[in-house]
């Protein structure tokens, strides 16, 4: 381990690509990512958009080391992850990422705090500081008055705020959204957005992907994938935007 | 270029043990109802497993018990003094009771044998031939009077006769309650006689029971020295000895009698102990129970295809939670562990239920039939154990499905 969140800020960007791609074996072979470069530095928040098919779920694979790119190489915190055995890149992510999916993934018969102390399993925190770190984790995303409650009791941005609180307790480096608003309305996928933003305002990376354009609205920085291609577009056009 | 750390010290992600039980007790109670469907197979395989040998050890104690009671005090000598020398004659000597009763732990002896009539000889209750029609069928049974003590006997009316009347040879009988109804003897106040070919013999008691010999019940008994003095000693090999021993006694006994009886030709006999009981616990209604043991085998191979199919069931169904776990840094074998645990806990939670109604089972039977239930130790600790692995072999399949499945592929769902 390297430390804190702190400790890790000072040294290496969170996310560093170089020339990475992934290129599925044929016949005919088909590149889902084309090599690319991308940096993603500590507390930025990124926005990766893209209509549907142009490659997002590869990037997210890659990002969150649940697939590894046939080209390249992916630095986490520093880490060269293409040399890291099975076993350390399934560590590694769970420890430095902290995954936001579309279909929220909780367990429906467990509690609200169960659902966030199941991050801690495996990462073998002791048991006796696990409930105060998930507890302290949906306070931190304004749940704390419903630990006890199921999932299936709780509103739809009530839910995905759950899996935020557990993507936060393990105190990652990179918070890994696939698009977290997807099955939300409006007014909660707001209070998610606001949330994200405020994660940020914390010092939190934060990388969404998304095909929505409101949601890539509220990154700071936005990233486009279009059949395959990844091309990292002005930085300042979102400020503007907004 | 940026300087790349080579990290060798990423702590490895854990699966701790009481993290397995609680995830596995969390899969099983979550859903209770399909949990309880899933282990039933279990249940029925280790509940017919313990109450077939439940049920086995009670009754074989049962019938212990019953031996106990009669057989194992029970020593009988067989003269086989023809074997050795075919010139030996009846090898009990005329003092043989005396003989026995003096071997410590000997409670009643006696000789016995059956008396061989000639065609014409029949029993009857009248001297006259044809007036009351022979009875044919009716034994003479020559025997001291220690046969009657040694086989429990109890009379109806009169009394057995004593060492006087055997030293006298004199001729009396003592009859079979079955016997006096044929003869048409109704009461002995009026001496009846019997008659025995032309020999009338006196009748002195009437046998109403026995514990033993019940043969006695359907026979004319007459003194041995009698049957010696009128019919001569016995065809070879016939005569035999009865001993009743108190418990415990009878192994040592069965040793010595040969030796008291004959110190100058022990080999002409061959004294019969009681069976062990603990070979006659194992024969008892064997078949049966490799038959009803088969059935609960089958019984959880049933229960284990149960819970395979359950398990891959639920594999699948929770593709998203196996893709979410692999996320939260699970690998591949701490899903395995996760789904082999809740499979083996399911298969341990039916082995448990199953030896509770196993028991229950055995409880029950044995009560309506006024016994002792009689459980193995062993039988009620290994059945919960042979649920547990049921359950795990059952899971072992879907358990190895889970672990291929990959986690980009899961979370897509």
């Amino acid at each position: 381990m390297t430390g804190t969140v702190a400790e890790r800020a000072a040294a290496d960007p969170v996310i560093e690509f170089r020339g990475i791609g992934l290129t599925y074996p044929g016949p005919p072979p088909v590149a889902a990512l084309r090599p690319c470069d991308l940096t993603v530095e500590r507390g930025e928040f990124v926005a990766v958009v893209g209509p549907s098919g142009s490659g997002k779920s590869t990037f997210l694979n890659i990002a969150g080391l649940l697939d590894t790119p046939t080209s390249g190489m992916y630095l986490l915190d520093g880490v060269d992850t293409g040399t890291l055995r099975d076993a350390d890149r399934t560590a590694l992510r769970g420890l430095r990422i902290g995954f936001v999916f579309q279909t929220f993934h909780l367990l429906p018969q467990r509690s609200t705090l169960e659902n966030v102390k199941l991050a801690l399993v495996y990462s073998g925190f002791p048991r006796r500081e696990r409930t105060a770190r998930a507890r302290e984790a949906l306070e931190q995303v304004g749940l704390g008055h419903r630990i006890e409650a199921l999932p299936t009791r709780l509103s739809g941005g009530e839910r995905q705020r759950v899996a935020i609180a557990r993507a936060l307790v393990t105190q990652p480096s990179l918070l890994l959204c696939d698009e977290p608003t997807g099955n939300l309305d409006t007014a909660n996928a707001d209070s998610v957005l606001a949330l994200l933003e405020e994660l940020h305002a914390d010092g939190m990376t934060v990388l969404v992907i998304t095909h929505d354009p409101l949601v890539a609205a509220r990154a700071r920085r936005t990233v486009t994938i279009r059949d395959g291609v990844l091309s990292v577009s002005d930085t300042e056009m979102s400020e503007v935007a907004r | 270029m940026r300087r790349v750390r080579r990290t060798g010290c990423i702590k490895p992600s854990v699966f701790a043990w009481r993290d397995v039980l609680s995830e596995s007790l969390a899969g099983m109670l979550q859903r209770p109802g399909r949990s309880a469907l899933t282990a039933l197979g279990t249940v029925l395989g280790v509940g017919t497993f313990v109450a077939v040998l439940g049920l086995t050890a009670t009754t074989s104690s049962q019938i212990d018990t019953r031996f106990n009671a009669l057989s194992a005090t029970e020593v009988t000598v067989e003269d086989i003094a023809h074997e050795q020398d075919e010139f030996a004659g009846l090898a009990f000597p005329a003092d043989a009771d005396a003989r026995i009763e003096r071997l410590n732990g000997v409670e009643h002896a006696g000789v016995y044998w059956p008396v061989r009539l000639a065609p014409g000889e029949l029993v009857r209750s009248s001297a006259i031939a044809g007036s009351d029609g022979a009875q044919n069928s009716i034994d003479v049974v020559a025997a001291s009077p220690g046969v009657f003590a040694a086989a429990g006997t109890r009379l109806a009316e009169g009394r057995v006769y004593d060492a006087y009347a055997s030293e006298l040879a004199a001729p009396v009988a003592v009859i079979g309650a079955g016997v006096a109804d044929r003869l048409g003897i109704t009461t002995l106040e009026t001496h009846p006689a019997i008659f025995i070919g032309s020999q009338p013999f006196t009748v002195t008691g009437v046998v109403a029971d026995t514990d033993r010999k019940a043969d006695l019940l359907l026979s004319v008994v007459v003194p041995r020295t009698t049957a010696e003095r009128i019919w001569g000693r016995p065809e070879a090999g016939g005569g035999k000895m009865l001993i009743t021993t108190s418990l415990g006694a009878a192994p040592q006994i069965a040793e010595e009698a040969a030796t008291a009886l004959r110190p100058d030709h022990p080999e002409y006999f061959k004294a019969v102990p009681p069976p062990d009981p603990k070979t006659l616990r194992g024969q008892v209604g064997d078949d049966l129970n490799q038959l009803f043991l088969l059935l609960a085998a089958i019984c959880l191979v049933i229960g284990a295809v149960g819970i395979a199919n359950t398990t891959l069931v639920a594999v699948l169904e929770r593709t998203g939670e196996i893709g979410l776990r692999r996320a939260l840094g699970a690998r591949g074998r701490h899903i395995t562990v996760q789904f082999l645990a809740e499979s083996g806990a399911l298969g341990a939670l039916g082995g448990l239920v199953g030896t509770s109604l196993g028991v229950l089972t055995v409880v029950i039977v044995a009560m309506f039939r006024n016994w002792t239930p009689v459980i193995h130790p062993v039988t009620a600790a290994a059945a919960p154990a042979i649920g547990l692995a049921t359950g795990v072999i059952a899971g072992l399949y879907p358990a190895w499905r889970a672990a291929r499945i990959q986690p980009a592929e899961a979370l897509r769902r």
